[in-house]
């Protein structure tokens, strides 16, 4: 097996240059099984943190503050070389998790490759330069007779994009164009021949280009591996742990609401036709409808509003009203009062519930005169389509969404639900019903310039 | 049979064949369809082409390849079928005369062939997808309606047809002198438009994102009814691409003939367009003061477009002009004017189906025929031969028409070939054969041979201890 090489010492100072990892190969060390579980959440974190990032549209410089933030958060050790092996470890393991669909794969691939885009960015460029030779990559530096020639060009491409001309020592390299996509889609070299000249400051672009080729192809035979022999023979060991931690829950509890601050009763009728997912709008026109709700479905809305914004007066308000033609004033305050003061944190051990994750919700089970659940694991193929169409989602698209509903896919058929509706991509992928209301506000936000 | 015996049999030959001058309907028609893919498609020339090479000559030749390039059919009453392949050129042919369509697209390589579709997963290990497709292009004078008054929609005349040819010009330099490709293949599109085949192997190996960022290294005009900018050109100068492009094609054409011959500032409607492009309104306003007191010709014998247009110009470019958004004012008024509007979608993905040259357009009956980008100045759209102007000519010439069938079955003859230079299709063929047909084979060749022989050297070096 392959030495990794861990360290790359400049000649100087025998400091470590560089410590960002390519990953080429699984490195050949003991790993307790915690550190096997506990290291990949803690990566998760960082690339789940980095997915919400993207999905709510944060600019170039924003991303690259959070993933030095998501970074120091959770991999940062106080010893390099525990550092790099953590963030070997966690990244082998994550391939793992994230090899066996199409659609862990292509996500794995594009939050890693964001990982790897800021991380490399944040690097001096001799150590940005160390590691393009590291990836082996066959080009050239422009000899200095050639630059001359090209000089001109080159200033007018830098001119074009508001950049200072490039100085007289500058390095560029040439490259086939094919490599670089992304620089000439923007018109952002100077082509000839078929070659990019390339500044070192877009050098990045190259590198990332290669990094998620690779990782790519090496998902492709992971999966392989995976299906062919790991899984049956780590069934006791690994398995398990690997497929738990894909849908294990890491992201905010949404127990204390945030941006959109306070939501009153009035506009709960508007923001639950636009903004609630499936789940909480089957509840929330349950209620309206019959006027009572049982306990799991009072938890699991209840928690939910909580988590939009709704105080704990005019929940009590809420409830009374929906409740009043079945439920007397008296029979309200000592038999329901209790229990949603009890959800605030108000009563007894004052514990403040955290409203339910989508792992959560989908794994009860209704039963016979509930509602809540997870519509897309429990509504009927009949009922689910009609729901979807309710919601407005057309009918390709509901297509799409019975189709991830079929091999189990739930809250891929949420998400898919989500962009039909708000003509806009999620990429993170929805994991817990108050990421999908503050998202689609959000949109909503975005688009009407004021909370829907 | 001798000339002499020709010329006497011409006589008695008239009566049957319904060739009159006269009496030939014009455009299209499908019993006229019929006989030219039956005498002057050139089957055996589009067979060579797309089998790059492959023809088996060489130890090096793939066999498969033809057979794994998707056609499709579209046959009368809108039939479409999709998938066909042939294994040769007989096949082809065969196909070509019986199905009689009336449109024919080329589209990718796939990994197997097409007919064998089914039994390969859309994902996965076993998977059927494209392998090599021609990078092309689609430019059509119809979105080019906001700027040319003398025609709209399918229409084309010699007045906007050179918004095709300066298009032709800026890509087909680009294609060369940027990317380096060599061969590169113009059609007519047979009605309102050309298409481009950039046919070298690297070109036909791009992935759909290389191609979309070429796409969009081409991608200047954005914009639709809606959007009142949609020239945008940030930046203190321009990329080299776009400069070259603007001082070698688009400046010279948009002043010297557009702005004349479409009369862009010579009425109020007219000037407006190009007024609101301008960021500055004062500006704008003191052209059109200028503008609405001078209605008429003034005292210049110049054409009032060019004078208005210096009047712009001087104004715009003068040094007194600090805003920002005027500093390339000048030229995204000509870029939108001239610019070359490309349909995206065509370029970006390799299953993109597009006609075949030499096809015939069903709604104007003329032949799909290769422009030459060194000349396109004097490509005229109007007189591109259509299906009854070859049948009317032929059907007067048995000899030549007897000669023609030779040729389809069999390869080129010295003495027919001069025959077929005669025929108005002939040159197109001739032009198509020497220019890029046999360049193009002798490059496929060559790399068929290095490739062959870096393998052979490959496995001499994995044998040796």
């Amino acid at each position: 097996m392959e030495v990794f090489q861990s360290h790359r010492k400049s000649s100087s100072n025998n400091v470590i240059v560089s410590i960002l990892p390519f990953y080429r190969s699984a490195p050949p060390l003991e790993v307790r099984l915690e550190d096997f579980e506990f290291f990949a959440m803690d990566r998760l974190r960082v690339l789940k943190g980095i997915s919400d990032g993207l999905c709510r549209g944060k600019k170039p410089e924003e991303m690259e503050k959070l993933v030095v933030d998501l970074w120091k958060a959770n991999m940062r050790h106080p010893q390099a070389v525990e550092e790099v092996n953590k963030d070997i470890i966690s990244h082998f393991v994550l391939r793992l998790v994230y090899c066996r669909t199409e659609e862990l794969r292509k996500w794995f691939l594009s939050m890693e490759t964001t990982l790897f885009r800021h991380r490399f960015r944040l690097e001096s460029s001799e150590a940005q330069r160390a590691l393009m030779s590291e990836f082996k990559l066959p080009y050239k530096a422009v000899s200095n007779a050639e630059f001359e020639s090209v000089k001109d060009k080159l200033g007018q491409v830098a001119r074009s994009m508001g950049q200072n001309l490039p100085a007289a020592d500058a390095i560029f390299y040439k490259v086939p164009f094919e490599e670089v996509p992304d620089l000439v889609s923007g018109r952002r070299v100077f082509i000839h021949k078929g070659h990019a000249y390339v500044a070192m400051n877009q050098v990045v672009s190259l590198v990332v280009t290669q990094f998620r080729s690779y990782i790519s192809k090496a998902l492709i035979l992971t999966n392989r591996k995976w299906t062919s022999t790991i899984r049956e023979q780590e069934k006791d060991r690994l398995t398990p742990i690997v497929e738990a931690l894909c849908t294990s829950y890491l992201g905010p509890d949404y127990s204390q609401p945030q941006e959109f601050g306070e939501i009153s009763i009035k506009d709960i009728d508007q923001v639950a036709k636009t903004s609630f997912p499936l789940c909480m709008r089957h509840l929330f026109e349950k209620v309206k409808e019959d006027h009572h709700l049982k306990h799991g479905g009072r938890m699991q809305l209840g928690l939910f509003l909580k988590g939009v914004g709704l105080k704990l007066d005019d929940a009590l308000a809420f409830w009374k009203a929906e409740f009043a033609p079945k439920v007397s004033a008296e029979r309200f305050d000592k038999e329901y009062a209790y229990n949603i003061r009890h959800n605030y944190g108000r009563e007894g051990k004052r514990t403040d519930y955290t409203p339910y994750s989508c792992q959560k919700i989908i794994s009860v089970t209704p039963g016979i005169g509930d509602h809540h659940g997870c519509p897309y694991r429990h509504f009927s193929e009949e009922n689910l389509r009609a729901a979807l169409v309710r919601m407005g989602v057309s009918s390709r698209a509901v297509e799409d969404v019975m189709d991830k509903v079929h091999n189990r896919h739930y809250q891929l058929a949420c998400t898919l639900t989500f962009e039909a509706v708000h003509g806009s991509s999620c990429d993170a992928g929805i994991n817990h019903p108050n990421q999908y209301f503050i998202d689609s506000q959000r949109v909503l936000q975005s688009k009407n310039g004021s909370v829907a | 049979m001798t000339k002499e015996e020709a010329d006497n049999g011409r006589d008695d030959m008239v009566i049957d064949v319904p060739g009159q001058a006269n009496a030939v309907p014009d455009g299209f028609n499908a019993n006229y369809l019929r006989i030219y893919y039956g005498k002057l498609f050139p089957h055996a020339d589009m067979f060579k082409w797309m089998s790059y090479g492959n023809d088996g000559k060489h130890p090096g030749c793939d066999k498969s390849y033809f057979g794994r390039r998707e056609f499709s059919f579209t046959l009368e009453n809108d039939i479409y079928i999709r998938f066909q392949s042939f294994n040769s050129v007989t096949e082809l042919e065969n196909s070509i005369k019986e199905k009689c369509p009336f449109k024919i697209d080329i589209g990718p390589v796939y990994s197997v062939d097409p007919a064998k579709r089914h039994a390969y997963a859309q994902s996965g290990d076993n998977v059927f997808t494209p392998v090599e497709r021609e990078l092309v292009f689609d430019i059509d004078i119809s979105d080019y309606d906001d700027v040319r008054y003398c025609c709209t929609g399918a229409d084309v005349c010699l007045e906007c047809w050179p918004l095709m040819t300066i298009a032709i010009k800026v890509i087909d330099t680009s294609l060369r002198d940027d990317f380096g490709f060599n061969h590169i293949l113009w059609v007519y599109s047979g009605r309102r438009g050309v298409h481009c085949w950039v046919c070298d192997g690297k070109a036909r190996r791009l992935t759909n994102e290389q191609r979309a960022a070429i796409a969009d290294y081409f991608h200047v005009y954005k914009g639709n009814e809606n959007s009142q900018k949609k020239i945008s050109l940030p930046g203190l100068v321009l990329h080299p691409f776009l400069a070259r492009s603007y001082t070698e094609v688009l400046k010279g054409f948009f002043e010297a003939k557009l702005l004349p011959n479409q009369n862009l500032l010579a009425s109020e409607e007219r000037y407006e367009k190009i007024l609101e492009m301008i960021p500055d309104a004062s500006v704008a306003s003191e052209l059109r003061r200028r503008w609405q007191e001078n209605k008429r010709a003034s005292m210049s014998k110049d054409d009032i477009n060019i004078v208005r247009w210096e009047q712009l110009k001087s104004i715009l470019q003068s040094g007194k002009q600090k805003m920002q958004g005027l500093r390339r004012c000048v030229e995204e008024i000509v870029f939108s004017y001239t610019y070359p509007r490309l349909d995206m979608e065509v370029s970006r993905h390799m299953n993109h189906l597009l006609k075949a040259p030499f096809c015939v357009h069903p709604k104007t009956g003329r032949v799909c025929v290769p422009i030459d980008p060194n000349n396109c100045d004097e490509f005229d759209p109007t007189t591109v031969p259509t299906l009854s102007q070859i049948w009317a000519h032929n059907s007067c010439d048995v000899f030549t028409w007897q000669l023609l069938e030779e040729l389809n079955r069999g390869g080129l003859r010295q003495d027919a070939e001069n025959e077929w230079d005669r025929t108005s299709l002939g040159e197109s063929v001739a032009f198509f054969r020497t220019s890029f047909l046999q360049p193009l084979l002798k490059s496929c060749k060559e790399e068929i041979e290095n490739s062959y022989n870096a393998k052979l050297q490959q496995s001499k070096n994995d044998l040796s201890w």
